[in-house]
């Protein structure tokens, strides 16, 4: 056997033993995170009580892919974290009609692995690789990515350039929000504090229609430093309905509705690099970058332009 | 409001029962309470992996998951899959490739290649490389890693061998 193997299992010992002994002394362990309570809600009735008691001083912990970390930079101090992952309500990747209707609590994994979604969503079914690493995927849900509104996440942009609609619930009951209109800006949505992403309804992605979506990391599955989800239909050579949303360039996920709308009617035939001329000069007018930790706008900007030339050019060679 | 919450699981195949304060992460629990010390703490914020351990049967991050959160789960550390014999090629593997230099984030990734090695049986170079993508190795061992867990998919397709 190789030496990793743990010392406390040579001697053929198969039997893992452990140190039962309650501690009173906490202080021996370390912990990161403020000190904060803990409630396992069984019941979306419960939660939305103690959002009613609590109100800003809880937070609701899903995958906790993002509000753990925040925790253990002590970046975020709650009095109450409310776990929500027992609430099986929230979870799901089910058909409705027209429309493919995902739980707020279904896991990244469940959405890279279903053959629904793999079927009626393709665009999201190619971002899903994108998002983080393995291990991050099997807890991160698609609730708490859109929630957050981080703007460099994958499905936020994914969801408004679906035209998808955001379910809300809270003690209050439930309203649904266009994902275009629900994010504001940076991490800054139309949730209000005490309602929770329900579901995401998407509409089925017609078969004719074609996807694009890219981003450039500084390493895969880091934050993208500019990201683009796109979709086209294709009627022979000419381009209609040019969709793009561009991430990781300003607080939110960004629809060039100007730039698809000016490429709309243009033909994928002869000189590609001339239509892409024309796209980027709307494309540079359109687009307002910020600079972030990695990059300054100026190279959001360019790489915009880099992400739009590779869909241009994916569409053009994959059409009819 | 308590900050303490009762947890009872199996870990590496036994019960355990204990009381932890609601802020302890998992792999402080693993590593503090119960002495599993293969799974190491590294950036504490969900970037490196070296925290990488199996929860319900699937491989998550012990820093980004609190030890209240593993009511009723089933754990498995590096000890664990280390003891069945489950990951013995792999390890095998490491060794022959000497793709364990310091050794500190070689429980994590052995623990994620090992998932690999169940969801993607076929996976090629670039397939490992995007899996390991969330394991940092700051002895930049990369190379030797992909090339042990390489060995250790051919051994398995070839019917269990890695020689």
């Amino acid at each position: 056997m190789p030496s990793m193997v743990s010392w406390r299992l040579r001697g053929g010992a198969q039997r893992v033993r452990y140190r039962y002994v309650h501690q009173p002394n906490w202080g021996k362990i370390p912990v990161k995170a403020p000190p904060f309570a803990y409630v396992r809600a069984t019941s979306l009735d419960q939660v939305f009580d103690l959002k009613a008691q609590h109100g800003d001083d809880a937070r609701i912990l899903a995958g906790g892919q993002s509000l753990m970390a925040m925790l253990n930079l002590r970046l975020d101090a709650p009095e109450l974290l409310i776990d929500i992952n027992g609430l099986d309500a929230l979870k799901g990747i089910d058909e409705d009609g027209d429309a493919v209707v995902i739980g707020g609590l279904t896991r990244h994994v469940e959405l890279e692995r279903s053959a629904l979604v793999a079927t009626h969503l393709p665009l999201i079914a190619e971002a899903m690789p994108n998002i983080a690493h393995p291990a991050i995927r099997n807890r991160g849900t698609i609730g708490g990515s859109i929630a957050l509104a981080d703007p460099a996440a994958e499905l936020p942009a994914c969801v408004v350039a679906l035209d998808a609609e955001i379910k809300l619930v809270s003690g209050a009951g439930e309203r649904t929000v266009k994902a275009r209109e629900f994010f504001h800006g940076l991490y800054d949505t139309a949730r209000n504090d005490d309602e929770l992403v329900a579901a995401v309804r998407v509409p089925k992605s017609p078969v004719s229609r074609r996807y694009f979506f890219s981003e450039i990391t500084p390493r895969r599955g880091d934050f993208a430093s500019a990201g683009l989800a796109a979709t086209v239909e294709i009627d022979g050579d000419t381009m209609s309905d040019l969709t793009l949303v561009f991430f990781g360039l300003a607080g939110r996920p960004i629809l060039a509705a100007r730039t698809g709308d000016a490429a709309s009617g243009a033909a994928l035939t002869g000189d590609i690099d001339q239509i892409i001329g024309q796209v980027h000069a709307v494309l540079d007018e359109e687009l307002e970058t910020q600079a972030d930790l990695h990059s300054s706008a100026k190279m959001k900007s360019h790489l915009a332009r880099v992400l739009t030339k590779r869909a241009l050019t994916q569409f053009a060679a994959g059409r009819s | 409001m308590d900050e303490t919450t009762v947890i009872s699981c199996t870990v590496n195949g036994e019960a355990v029962e204990e009381i932890v304060p609601a802020r302890l992460n998992l792999v402080d629990f693993l590593r503090e309470k119960l002495d599993l010390t293969g799974s190491h703490v590294g950036c504490e914020h969900g970037v490196c992996g070296a925290c990488t351990v199996r929860l319900d049967g699937v491989i998550v991050r012990g820093c980004l998951t609190l030890a209240a959160q593993v009511n009723g789960a089933t754990i498995e550390t590096i000890e664990g899959v280390t003891a069945t014999g489950e990951v013995a090629d792999l390890q095998e593997a490491f060794l022959a490739r000497n793709a364990a230099q310091c050794g500190f984030c070689t429980p994590g990734m052995v623990m994620s290649a090992a998932e690999l090695l169940t969801v993607n049986p076929d996976a090629g170079r670039a397939e490992i490389r995007d899996f390991l993508s969330g394991n940092y190795c700051r002895c930049t061992g990369y190379q030797a890693i992909i090339d042990a867990v390489e060995t250790t998919l051919a051994g398995r397709k070839n019917g269990g061998s890695t020689t």
